[in-house]
């Protein structure tokens, strides 16, 4: 269990290297919090509540989703097992004493909680000076939000891992990434509308899929919308469904990479 | 091009996930019969120019991202000695053909909004539909060298560039209008990004301005467009003799 908590600070602590790509970052977050923003505001200058939020929500929504990018990392095509696969290092990694699929998500994590907060909160305070944004009234909303995301992570985590496995079989596994991944930054609801501005049919359908448990599940938490103990069902099926998706998929990689003679 | 259907299926994939920009739209719009006086067909007809324009920008330009690394790296240097010219070079080095997925799919809405739109065509309408995609992408480009280009004067990594390339982006695929005050005079006067899209789709669609400018104001998009490449000539210009300058 050290050893994983190890690997949280690494990850972490990574990410302290890149502080300037991290201004930088937060910089873009707030830009395209703003324009979002504008593109809520010309629609609730017509309605005072759509699909079940008022302005103040819908604000809040896009800068804390805006926030969340990062942390929940599913978009920035993240490929670093894949190269691993590719260079051929991989077969060192299997040799490691630690479990493979660990070893990884506990740096994943490290990173997340840097993300969560350097990336997450300034956007977030910039835009509560310019906008009335909801913020959680209850300490244990708070919590159960920081619960929520962090299911929320290792979902994430679980798609990028088998997105990274494809590449044990298939020679450039970027175009294919390309193609399975493409709707999923709009299925979590990152894109800075709710889920539910959806047609009702749709949203049904894509309010169980993994994908919007990674983004619009801890935004339902932190806007406290009904329906809580649900979506944290959800997002927790989810986080076992596709982890251990992704050890089964693991154990097909490793039992070739042998067979190969690697 | 070795993995020719990695190409092909990247190409696909980037018109999916662009796409994705337009079913935000499209949801948005779900609620409204218009936005801000604008129907869906003729928002769509302002994110299939900017769409189109920018896609064709991107494939030209879009690897001046890669300029902050070289510059790091110092590979910027071998671009300097070739006697080709130096912004020539760093577009030449990658053609970003699954750019080509972004203008097909901004075609495509394009393509569609028009047929759902009642256009009393007229020669200077069909004139001003053929050229907004052009003058779009040399404003869209001319944008994208000046951004870019700050990199020669300061240590940024070039991401604070992306908000105002891809976030002209977004901003172009809607009415101006709907951006309040500051952001709006800045958008259509400063960083003419109403020229893109907005401007000609006003022409097109026969509506007047509802900021105020004079009626033959789109006409004047060929003439920004120019005046926006000779400032970014300019601007690449000095920020490459200041790079010199320091002795890299």
């Amino acid at each position: 269990m050290r050893v994983y908590w190890e690997l949280a600070r690494v990850g972490y602590l990574r990410q302290t290297a890149y502080w300037g790509a991290t201004c930088a970052g937060v910089f873009t977050n707030t830009v395209w919090g703003f324009m979002i923003s504008f593109v809520q505001l010309a629609l609730f200058a017509a309605h005072t509540r759509v699909a079940g939020y008022d302005a103040t929500d819908a604000l809040t929504y896009v800068w804390v989703s805006q926030g969340m990018l990062m942390t929940v990392y599913i978009w920035g095509g993240w490929v670093e097992i894949a190269q691993r696969i590719r260079t051929g290092d991989i077969a060192t990694d299997f040799h490691r004493p630690v479990d493979f699929q660990g070893y990884w998500l506990a740096q994943d994590i490290g990173r997340a909680l840097y993300h969560a907060i350097f990336r997450g909160i300034p956007p977030v305070l910039v835009a509560s000076l310019v906008f009335h944004l909801r913020f959680p009234t209850s300490p244990l909303t708070w919590l159960v939000f920081a619960v929520s995301l962090l299911l929320a992570v290792c979902i994430s985590f679980a798609l990028r891992f088998l997105v990274n496995l494809s590449a044990f079989w298939i020679l450039d596994h970027r175009g294919v990434a390309s193609i399975a991944s493409f709707a999923w930054p709009f299925l979590a609801g990152m894109y800075g509308i709710p889920l539910a501005y959806l047609p009702e049919p749709i949203y049904r359908v894509v309010s169980v899929l993994p994908f919007a448990s990674m983004g619009q599940a801890p935004l339902s938490v932190f806007l406290e919308k009904p329906g809580l103990v649900p979506t944290l069902a959800l997002q927790a099926v989810w986080v076992v469904a596709l982890l251990a998706l992704g050890r089964v998929v693991l154990a097909r990689a490793e039992r070739r990479l042998v067979v190969q003679g690697g | 091009m070795t993995y020719r259907t990695s190409t092909v299926l990247l190409t696909i994939g980037a018109a999916l996930a662009t796409f994705m920009d337009f079913l935000m739209i499209a949801a948005i719009m779900g609620h409204l019969p218009t936005l801000d006086g604008w129907s869906l067909p003729e928002v769509g007809l302002l994110y299939g120019i900017a769409g189109v324009a920018f896609g064709i920008t991107d494939m030209c330009v879009g690897n001046l991202d890669l300029l902050p690394r070289q510059i790091r790296d110092g590979t910027f240097d071998v671009v300097l000695v070739r006697p080709v010219g130096s912004l020539f070079q760093v577009l030449a080095m990658e053609f970003g053909v699954r750019r080509v997925g972004k203008v097909l799919q901004s075609g495509a809405v394009l393509a569609i909004s028009l047929t759902r739109l009642h256009v009393a065509w007229t020669g200077p309408k069909v004139a001003m539909l053929a050229v907004a995609p052009v003058t779009a992408s040399l404003i869209f480009g001319s944008v994208w060298v000046i951004a870019i280009s700050q990199v020669f004067w300061t240590v940024d990594t070039g991401e604070v560039a992306n908000s105002f390339t891809y976030g002209g982006s977004f901003l172009t695929s809607y009415p101006i209008s709907i951006f309040s005050g500051w952001l709006r005079d800045l958008l259509a006067f400063v960083i003419p990004m109403a020229f893109v899209s907005y401007y000609p789709a006003l022409f097109i669609l026969g509506r007047p301005d509802p900021l105020g400018l004079p009626a033959f104001t789109p006409l004047l998009t060929p003439l920004v467009a120019l005046a926006m490449l000779g400032v970014a000539g300019l601007i690449w210009r000095t920020g490459v003799r200041h790079y010199r300058g320091t002795g890299s």
